[in-house]
């Protein structure tokens, strides 16, 4: 099966070991880079912007954590704050929420995925990554179902394989990837 | 969008038949706790939902119970009240009587987590706090003043961590797997029924507190919502909002001075 590589956004999830392959993935992307990208990685309550920081050290592109009603812009890689879900607004904006964690999660994957999917629809690259537990697996199948294209990290190449492993038994990610893959088809991608 | 415009109509269908107004909530949200709503009830579609709630009123009260509920742990964001210790007790203290506002207290925690913080500052005595919510459920556990005795390693964490004087077990009593909040604490605290969306100021404050409500409600709400505390508050009064909340939106935005930018406390200052 063919990639597209037209966009209008990129969601990813993470959770156990994600902070290695996501620097991998993210640290070539341009300052311009065209389409936004809205990460969700699991992360302690207590740390407030640390992931940011480290990540920006690394990265061209900027980094921040999401905030409240902010408007979702292209060359920038959003991060869901430390303790809240995050969600997509259909106007392009994004919400917050501290409702009871899902899947043991706050942030979690299959709030960000599933409220993306709706507003994006086909225009939505979903991409799941290393991790312990089965959060993201429901996003990806919304995402698919929703018309969009769904990217998990191959499990022998993850720290922890549980995560995109579920996802894949659902059935509805279209192309395992290796890491360098994922970063190498990021680095093709333009805008739809 | 064909989706989106089936909620909004059900939600002004909401507001026609019984008066609860969602439609200036954040849209994500309120659909994500409606359909698990309807997961939770085996309720397919939204037609089903609107045919049961619209003719029944007993099921309708159970589905806005349900979806208006707000989860809080007592001591979030311990920094918060830590913030509070420093910069706002020493001049709430030099008030005879001093009223607070809780608002969008759900099912109690920070009502608590206040009444124990004033009561450490000498100050719970000559205090009335006003606790309120939009959810009658949360509020009845509110005042039955009850936890899980399995929250408490996590509670006595951010007690300590918000500054707390004495050891946090002095203020629960344990009962099997529960815990029950020291009663005298409850003394000075009225809770009562409000809809921030829509019933009016009530009585002046001199300390406002209101922490992840605001980011459930979309900007023109959040103002509205502001601009209500804004009123509700006497001169120099304070307001404090969630981790992740501002004055952004708010037309009163410059009715304020920052406070603690990081812990997001505000004072009136015209």
């Amino acid at each position: 099966m063919q990639l597209r590589n037209a966009y209008d956004a990129i969601v990813i999830g993470a959770s156990a070991g994600g902070l290695y392959v996501m620097i991998r993935i993210l640290h070539d992307l341009p300052a311009g880079f065209p389409i936004p990208i809205i990460v969700v990685q699991h992360r302690s309550k207590d740390e407030r912007a640390l992931l940011e920081e480290v990540l920006q050290q690394k990265c061209t592109i900027r980094i921040k954590q999401a905030d409240e009603k902010e408007l979702i812009q292209p060359g920038t890689v959003y991060f869901a704050p430390p303790d809240y879900h995050l969600l997509v607004e259909r106007d392009e904006t994004f919400s917050l929420s501290f409702d009871a964690p899902v899947n043991y999660s706050r942030p979690s994957i299959d709030v960000l995925f599933e409220t993306a999917a709706e507003v994006y629809k086909e225009g939505l690259l979903g991409i799941l990554l290393t991790g312990a537990n089965k959060d993201g697996a429901r996003g990806i199948k919304k995402i698919r179902l929703a018309g969009g294209t769904t990217i998990a990290q191959s499990p022998e190449t993850a720290d922890y394989p549980e995560m995109p492993r579920s996802a894949i038994s659902t059935g509805y990610v279209q192309h395992v990837l290796t890491p360098e893959k994922i970063e190498e088809f990021l680095l093709t991608v333009e805008k739809r | 969008m064909v989706v989106n415009e089936e909620y909004r109509q059900f939600l002004e269908s909401v507001r026609f038949v019984y008066g609860y107004d969602f439609t200036e909530y954040a849209e994500a949200s309120v659909i994500r706790r409606i359909r698990s709503f309807m997961e939770a009830n085996k309720i397919d579609t939204l037609k089903e939902l609107g045919k049961m709630v619209m003719k029944d009123e007993t099921a309708f009260e159970h589905f806005i119970q349900e979806i208006t509920v707000n989860v809080t742990e007592m001591f979030r964001d311990p920094l918060f009240y830590k913030s509070l210790r420093k910069n706002v007790i020493s001049r709430l203290a030099t008030y005879p009587f001093i009223k607070v506002w809780i608002a969008g207290c759900s099912t109690g925690e920070e009502v608590y987590s206040m009444a124990i913080l004033f009561r450490e500052e000498g100050l719970l005595e000559r205090t009335v706090i006003y606790a309120t919510d939009i959810n009658q459920d949360a509020l009845q556990k509110a005042k039955e003043g009850i936890s899980s005795i399995s929250n408490m390693k996590n509670y006595t964490d951010n007690y300590l961590k918000a500054g707390g004087k004495n050891s946090f077990s002095d203020y629960y009593k344990a009962k099997y797997n529960s815990v029950l909040w020291d009663k005298s604490l409850r003394q000075n605290i009225v809770f009562s029924v409000h809809n921030l969306a829509m019933d009016k100021s009530f009585n002046e404050f001199q300390l406002i507190l209101c922490r992840n409500v605001l980011i459930y409600f979309n900007q023109t709400l959040q103002s509205k919502v502001i601009s209500l505390f804004y009123e509700s508050l006497c001169p120099f009064g304070f307001l404090g909002l969630g981790n992740k909340e501002s004055l952004l939106f708010a037309e009163k935005q410059k009715c304020f001075e920052e406070i603690d930018r990081k812990e997001k406390i505000f004072m009136k200052i015209k």
